[in-house]
């Protein structure tokens, strides 16, 4: 475990440090200045018996902090190929390699750069650090003009520090909003992570969930007959608080709805709470639906290593959807989980299986156009359709305890565009709602910090860092308005805000939006004095 | 060095156009140089966006900047988040015309305990916005020295960007626009640290050069005059294809031609070819409605996925002791 | 997907742009202006001279006359001196050798798109009958 500064001293050390970030560059170019790597900024690497199970290329024992990384002999051809191969695939990648006029617009977008100062954490440099190698290889300015044209080879000191610097990255996509021409770091990052895992570079915690989900359904490699004795402790846990018994079914050919959740929500706190919000919502409207064990999982840390891994988790979806026979499929809160869906799902393992049907909530008839293809529903999507139908039966000052603000998570919000849905949803549910300031909320919104696979612990100093955007805009509303919830649709912001505001914002939990729907829920047989949220917490007026 | 080297480079090409057309080579300055740079252009621009549009667009990656259809009550944003292709069109068109995602531009400034604070930052896209539209306008403009009879448009253009009716010849407002813009865009790339730092020579060489046509332009136009005359005839000569070098045309004239001659020879292997990748971005240019209109990915793999055969096979015991339903018993 | 047809459109129509100075002139007139002087000898300065710097003379000649009353020009080349006149005012102006506008000063006005404000206040020159 990295030892970490405390919150004041980094607060010191980001304000009172040289850097760019407070007018002061560095006095080296950057392509003179190598990576340095140090205690908690760079995460272990993946360990062999994940890569080997996903049969993945130079499964070896290695450290990023090791002077030699153990790559294969021709690892400069292996990427300079990958290279070409990627540049013919994606024609993203091949016009965000020669366009970008370095304007700047993006450079204090990031939240990286923001909380460290570091010039490659400028998503302009951040590119750069592919581009050079590209304009060295595949231009002729390049080749012609060298150093003239920011043309430079490839090397194991550019290879370390992509390594660094595309895993200091969370692809939100934030940089590319303010871009002119649209440049998207999250695709030049999704790139080079796919060039390093070429030549066996990839990070563990990225590819061990991923191992996982292959093998068990989930990222946290919980078996089938563990994951259902979880649900249904968390169903005790519903009876405890409201006194109503509920039996999710597992599995269930014939269900009308499949739904599909991050594992996190069944296993993590506090996701656990809105796992139950869920339950306790289904329950509610009389949903005929079922979980799947297979299909334990709806985040996909595929997305932050390759294309193809993406797809390979993803398919699982559609298979069971078509094993069970159910007619469509509902989405649980999660961030990349709907990046995923809502931008490659339909492409990759579409079209959907035949006897699927159009999207119809069978409680209010309402058909979901926008999902016609893909045949799945956002939750939010679906219970804001529920609550402009009447039809669920609400107590917003059992929420009265909490004030609340909504953090957009980067995915749903600039690879979706869904805004609009939580916040009438939280509006509905609870009677304490505020915003986080104009240019960190909605398409603006701050990533949490450790998006994309970098939830991990040993890279706390850069989380810490790349939360501070969010966690200033927190605290903005903390302070002005005793905020005291942090509602999110994202299950690795459930898992990542709670470090942030433990260490930043150490007054606000972190909750799912469909927890505060479930403690506003009057639900039919409940205890007749209901008297706590699900966390146990006693309403407000309510005697401990 | 990353600063003064792109201007050296710059002076070197006016020396050479300047001692080259006083060493009498005005044919070669005049006609052949200006003939090889518009072709290198074409053919530079066609063979850059065609490489483009070889690889495909595998996935449909719009950048969302606003609220998604999907409810018919919750209002979309038609304009930042598109779901179809009249919004789309209109998305490019401001985002080509007017630069809107720039429009959005925020700077962030951190204060006593790190603190972040982001404010209205439009500065950039005013510089861009005013060198841009300038630079169109005067490109169109310079038709006249190339069309007989001038067609209405172009008088027109002339009449309303030197409305101000300020000196003899009439001072054009674009004239003032371009080297404003261009100086703005220069020196924020001098003065600004984030800016600066992460500019290289291939930043600061365009804008040298390009404030060295318009310098020259304006020279010709205001202080030190040249015969128009006698430079629409060298202009005609060249597409009509009927070359002539006329005398009395001043060696100011070739200088600024030169250098316009490069900066379209440069174009096509530049940071400039953002003139053509912007109408390719798939982040702007496609509408977001993945999960109601299927997208096709040309190349999508074949992968082997764990099925669920494999999986209950694998857990099968385990799950019929809790009671989970299986295939096979 | 690659969209090829709409990004082939977008090149041929830039490509038209481009090159309209090209196909615009397909059959149009390459002769260079000739404009008609009516009175042979010498201009104030040489016809060189003249052909780029005329305009500016003239409006020299407008702010010295009108503001300092000062109406006598000495040309530089020659040392001769003349009224600072356009139009019939003086014993001698500008239009006393260039007496027709169409085929003198529209010739080349004409041929570049130049549109000066001269005529708005004075009377345009008519040839005598």
């Amino acid at each position: 475990m990295v030892k970490m500064l405390e919150a004041e001293e980094l607060a010191k050390d980001i304000t009172e440090t040289p850097s760019l970030l407070n007018g002061k560059g560095p006095d080296r170019e950057w392509m003179d200045t190598p990576a340095e790597f140090r205690d908690g900024n760079w995460a272990y690497s993946a360990k062999t018996k994940a890569i080997e199970s996903l049969k993945m290329p130079y499964a070896r024992d290695w450290s990023p902090g090791d002077e030699d990384w153990k790559l294969p002999e021709n690892w400069k051809e292996i990427i300079s190929e990958g290279f070409r191969e990627r540049l013919d695939k994606f024609r993203s990648f091949k016009v965000f390699m020669d366009i970008c006029v370095r304007c700047g617009a993006c450079a204090d977008k990031c939240h990286f750069f923001l909380g460290s100062g570091d010039p490659k954490n400028m998503p302009v440099l951040r590119a750069e650090l592919l581009r050079s190698v590209y304009r060295n290889d595949f231009t002729l300015a390049g080749k012609l003009l060298k150093k003239f044209a920011g043309a430079r080879p490839l090397t194991m000191e550019v290879v370390k520090e992509w390594f660094l610097y595309f895993f200091q990255c969370t692809e939100c996509r934030r940089c590319s909003v303010y871009c002119p021409y649209g440049i998207d770091t999250a695709e030049i990052t999704m790139m080079a992570r796919e060039l390093l895992n070429l030549v066996g570079i990839n990070i563990n915690w990225i590819m061990d969930p991923a191992a996982n989900c292959n093998r068990t359904g989930n990222h946290l490699g919980i078996e089938p007959h563990t994951f259902k004795t979880v649900v249904e402790s968390l169903c005790e846990d519903i009876e405890d608080v409201t006194g109503i018994t509920i039996n999710p079914s597992f599995n269930r050919k014939g269900a009308e709805i499949l739904f599909i959740t991050p594992s996190g929500d069944v296993f993590a706190d506090p996701g656990v709470y809105t796992m139950m919000g869920y339950i306790m919502l289904f329950e509610h409207i009389g949903l005929d639906y079922t979980l799947s064990t297979y299909a334990s999982e709806g985040g996909n840390f595929g997305l932050f290593n390759s294309n193809e891994l993406m797809k390979k988790l993803n398919a699982k979806m559609y298979h069971e959807a078509e094993r069970l026979g159910v007619k469509w499929i509902l989405g649980g809160e999660c961030g990349h989980m709907w990046r995923v869906i809502n931008q490659y799902m339909d492409t990759m393992n579409g079209p959907t299986p035949s006897y699927m049907e159009d999207p119809v909530s069978p409680i209010t008839g309402t058909k979901f156009e926008n999902a016609v293809s893909t045949k799945m529903v956002h939750i939010m999507e679906f219970t804001a359709d529920l609550i402009k139908h009447n039809k669920l039966k609400l107590d917003k000052s059992r929420n009265d305890h909490v004030r609340a603000t909504f953090h957009d998570s980067c995915n749903p919000s600039r690879a979706m565009g869904m805004l609009d849905e939580p916040r009438y949803v939280l509006n509905n549910v609870l009677n304490n709602f505020f915003e986080m300031p104009d240019n960190t909320i909605r398409e603006q919104t701050f990533c949490c910090g450790a998006g994309s696979g970098l939830n991990t612990e040993e890279i706390m100093d850069v989380r810490m860092r790349g939360a501070l955007p969010r966690a200033t805009a927190l605290n903005h509303v903390v302070e002005k308005h005793d905020v005291n919830m942090l509602s999110c649709v994202c299950a690795i912001d459930r898992a990542t805000l709670l470090a942030l505001t433990q260490y930043w914002a150490p007054d606000v939990e972190v909750s799912g939006v469909t927890e505060l729907v479930a403690n506003a829920l009057i639900m039919e047989g409940e205890n007749e004095v209901r008297d706590c949220d699900l966390r146990e917490e006693p309403y407000l007026g309510v005697e401990d | 060095m990353k600063i003064i080297n792109p201007l050296i480079i710059v002076l070197v090409l006016v020396a050479l156009a300047y001692f080259g057309v006083k060493a009498g080579l005005t044919a070669l300055f005049g006609v052949v140089i200006p003939y090889i740079a518009i072709v290198i252009f074409l053919l530079g621009f066609i063979y850059k966006v065609i490489g483009w549009a070889k690889s495909p667009v595998p996935f449909r990656i719009p950048t969302t900047c606003g609220q998604e259809k999907s409810l018919p009550w919750i209002k979309q944003n038609k304009l930042d988040n598109p779901s179809s292709t009249l919004g789309v069109v209109i998305r490019m068109a401001l985002e080509i015309f007017l630069f809107r995602s720039l429009f959005r531009n925020t700077k962030a400034e951190v204060y006593e305990g790190a603190k972040l604070k982001y404010g209205s930052n439009k500065w950039l896209w005013l510089g861009g916005i005013v060198f841009h539209w300038s630079f169109l306008i005067i490109l169109v403009r310079h038709s006249r020295l190339f069309l007989e009879p001038i067609p209405g448009f172009i008088t027109f253009l002339e009449k309303a960007d030197s409305f101000m009716q300020v000196g003899v010849p009439l001072f054009y407002m674009t004239d003032a626009g371009i080297l404003a813009a261009v100086t703005y865009l220069f020196l924020r790339r001098v003065v600004e640290p984030q800016i600066k730092y992460l500019s290289m020579p291939a930043d600061y060489f365009p804008l040298y050069l390009i404030l060295s046509i318009a310098i020259t332009g304006v020279l010709m136009r205001y202080f030190i005059r040249v015969d128009v005359v006698n430079i629409k005839a060298l202009a005609r000569g060249l597409v009509t294809f009927q070359p002539t070098i006329p005398d009395g045309i001043g060696v100011l004239f070739y200088i600024h031609l030169f250098l316009v001659s490069v900066l379209a020879i440069y174009f096509p292997f530049s940071k400039l070819m953002h003139l053509g990748g912007v109408f390719l971005s798939p982040t702007r240019n496609l509408a977001n409605n993945n999960r109601a209109v299927r997208h096709i990915n040309p190349w999508n793999p074949d992968i082997k996925i764990r099925t669920y055969e494999e999986y209950e096979d694998e857990f099968r015991e385990h799950m019929k002791k809790v009671g989970l339903p299986v295939d096979k018993e | 997907m690659y969209d090829a047809g709409k990004i082939i459109t977008g090149l041929v129509i830039f490509v038209g742009i481009v090159t309209y100075p090209i196909w615009g002139s397909l059959g149009g007139s390459v002769n260079m202006p000739e404009p008609v002087v009516n009175k042979s000898g010498t201009c104030v300065e040489s016809a060189e001279y003249m052909r780029a710097n005329h305009m500016q003379i003239l409006d020299e000649w407008r702010d010295s006359v009108v503001r300092d009353n000062d109406r006598v020009y000495t040309s530089q080349q020659y040392g001769t001196k003349f009224d600072k006149s356009l139009s019939t005012t003086g014993k001698t102006s500008c239009t006393s050798c260039h007496s027709n506008k169409e085929e003198f000063c529209d010739a080349c006005h004409d041929y570049t798109a130049v549109a000066p404000y001269c005529w708005e206040c004075h009377i345009e020159p008519k040839e005598e009958i």
